[in-house]
């Protein structure tokens, strides 16, 4: 565990010490921003209109603003994480310290566990940001919390799912603009792959609706915590962590 | 320390190190000699634990590099031919990290950190960048990088390779100050370097060992093709006169005019393996009345020591067998 921690410090570190922590969480807080106004300015107009109408029901603060807004950070993330990921093990094959890494008295799984959680630090910095709209919902309104909650036990699993296939990626190439692009194309792929669900066949249409992770997301962001997807994130996160232990280590015997 | 037994590597179809087998005594440093491409890298990487060995058995510091790589390594420090430096970091900030993965205790950790970079002389540049660092720091922050865990085995990829004469000489003396605490493996492909350094040389060629022997019995042996260069003012004398003096000397086997500018005549004379004709030479040089501007054993280059290594096999390899058996 403390090797694990003292990676993990390594990592978070790199990403603070060199543009890519500011950059990200600078560009993630711009757009994020924007997609805030532009979701509640939507959402006043909209419960204006509905008072106007002789309103029937209030609308949902959590069902109508927070849910679009949080499916929004989805988005921005499926540019930004490459960014992150693509130098977990690119970067360290290019300059040569993997053999450092690799010569010293710490496993393999200590290592991607290191760099899994450096990167999960980064993310959750950037979801810490998001934090802040959501304080100035409560200074204005009363959402619920426990959607609130469970969405970003959602958004969690969601970074830590892409987290770890970016890692695997990286760790197939000593060239960070390689992996980083590789990585973004595999990320939308997993994102529309339920596109083609509705001609694709019965079997086809479940196969591709249980493999798109955005999908998984939503039970998360109503509120409700279903095993059915825990266990997708989880297994997926196990596998893509999985897939990069075995790739160094095959890497080893390549040479 | 170090056992190395019928190790194999091969890359898909590259055989890159082919049955190597050599020992290394506790305290002594190991020279590893070869060319570019002889496998010494691959080699010292399987010691180190950063890639298994097709086939054959290392054993470092008493644990398997295979069955046991973490005890292996906690008792390893490697400086890989490139330093492994983050160029994002401070040195201080870098070795204090890489204390925490070799797992320096916390307790006495800074205080290692500092007596490490006092003995490599980095102290002044603690707070320096690494990515900032002339080739020559990087080096020796690589070397305290090796040593901040107090190694028992220490294993040095051409740890003098691009470095300036001072700073050559500097790090060969702080390696031969390290022996004793620590057995060393060193690689290199100055053959001048290993005769420096190293008590004992294993040279490699084409992924097999060729030699295990000390430098001066390699040497020794390999003085039996020695060659001399000799510098003659001619004088208005005819080269063909001094070729023939020379020859007639005892224990010369051949002479040749090498090269020739104006009064001056060089040549290269051959003698019997074990025979010392130095003497006998100026003598002769003396005596006929031409000046004697040089005289000089011909420096064997790495290529030469090769090819009377590689060629002579019957001579080469029968003692090269005998030494591993009995190292």
């Amino acid at each position: 565990m403390r090797n694990i921690l003292a990676i993990a410090h390594k990592e978070l570190r790199s990403y603070f010490a060199s543009p890519i922590a500011y950059i990200v969480i600078g560009f993630f807080a711009l757009l994020y921003g924007f997609f805030f106004v532009a979701i509640m300015r939507y959402f006043v107009n909209s419960s204006m209109q509905a008072g106007l109408m002789g309103g029937a029901q209030a609308m949902n603060v959590n069902q109508q603003l927070i849910r679009p807004l949080l499916q929004n950070f989805l988005v921005v993330n499926l540019f930004l994480l490459p960014m992150v990921t693509m130098r977990t093990y690119s970067q360290e094959k290019q300059s040569g310290t993997i053999e450092l890494l690799l010569t010293s008295p710490i496993t393999d799984f200590e290592i991607v566990m290191g760099k899994f959680l450096g990167a999960m630090g980064l993310y959750i910095a950037m979801l810490a940001v998001t934090v802040f709209h959501l304080a100035v919902l409560y200074m204005y309104g009363r959402p619920e919390w426990r959607p609130i909650v469970t969405s970003y036990v959602g958004l969690i699993l969601f970074g830590a799912c892409f987290v770890s296939v970016g890692m695997f990626i990286s760790s197939l190439s000593k060239n960070q603009i390689v992996a980083g692009s590789v990585t973004f194309v595999i990320f939308l792929l997993l994102w529309v792959i339920n596109w083609i669900g509705s001609f694709a066949g019965p079997t086809g249409e479940k196969l591709t609706a249980y493999l798109s992770i955005v999908d998984h997301f939503d039970d998360f962001s109503k509120g409700v915590i279903d095993t059915t997807h825990l266990i997708y994130y989880l297994s997926f996160i196990t596998f893509g962590l999985f897939l990069t232990a075995k790739s160094v280590d095959s890497e080893r015997w390549r040479g | 320390m170090i056992e190395v037994q019928h190790l194999s590597k091969s890359y898909g179809r590259v055989t890159a190190v082919d049955d190597i087998s050599f020992r290394v005594e506790r305290g002594e440093i190991l020279g590893f000699l070869g060319p570019n491409g002889a496998g010494k890298t691959t080699t010292m990487r399987i010691l180190t634990g950063y890639m298994p060995a097709t086939k054959g058995k290392a054993i470092v510091a008493g644990f398997d590099v295979f069955d046991q790589p973490v005890e292996a390594k906690r008792r390893t420090g490697y400086l890989p031919e490139t330093p492994p430096l983050y160029l994002d970091m401070s040195v201080l900030e870098y070795l204090e990290f890489v204390a925490k993965i070799k797992g320096v205790p916390p307790t006495g950790r800074a205080a290692r950190v500092k007596a490490v970079m006092e003995r490599t002389r980095i102290a002044d540049m603690a707070s320096r960048q690494c990515g900032k660092l002339s080739k020559g720091y990087k080096q020796r922050v690589g070397l305290a990088q090796a040593l901040i865990h107090n190694p028992d085995v220490l294993i040095l990829d051409e740890p003098t390779a691009g470095l300036d004469p001072k700073q050559i000489i500097e790090t060969r003396q702080l390696i031969k100050d390290l022996a004793g605490d620590h057995t060393i493996v060193l690689s290199t492909h100055i053959l001048p370097e290993v005769s420096q350094t190293c008590q004992r040389v294993v040279i490699i060629n084409k992924g097999r060992v060729v030699a295990v022997d000390t430098p001066d019995n390699l040497t020794a042996r390999l003085r039996g093709s020695e060659t001399m260069y000799i510098q003659v003012d001619l004088d208005g004398a005819e080269p063909a006169s001094v070729t023939g003096a020379l020859g007639r000397v005892a224990g010369v086997t051949r002479v040749v005019e090498s090269d020739r500018r104006e009064r001056l005549a060089g040549f290269e004379v051959a003698s019997e393996s074990g025979r010392d004709v130095r003497r006998e030479l100026a003598r002769t040089v003396v005596s006929n009345g031409w000046g004697l501007l040089e005289l000089r054993p011909m420096r064997m280059s790495l290529e030469e020591v090769f090819l009377s290594l590689t060629t002579d096999d019957a001579a080469a390899a029968a003692p090269a067998e005998g030494e591993t058996a009995n190292a």
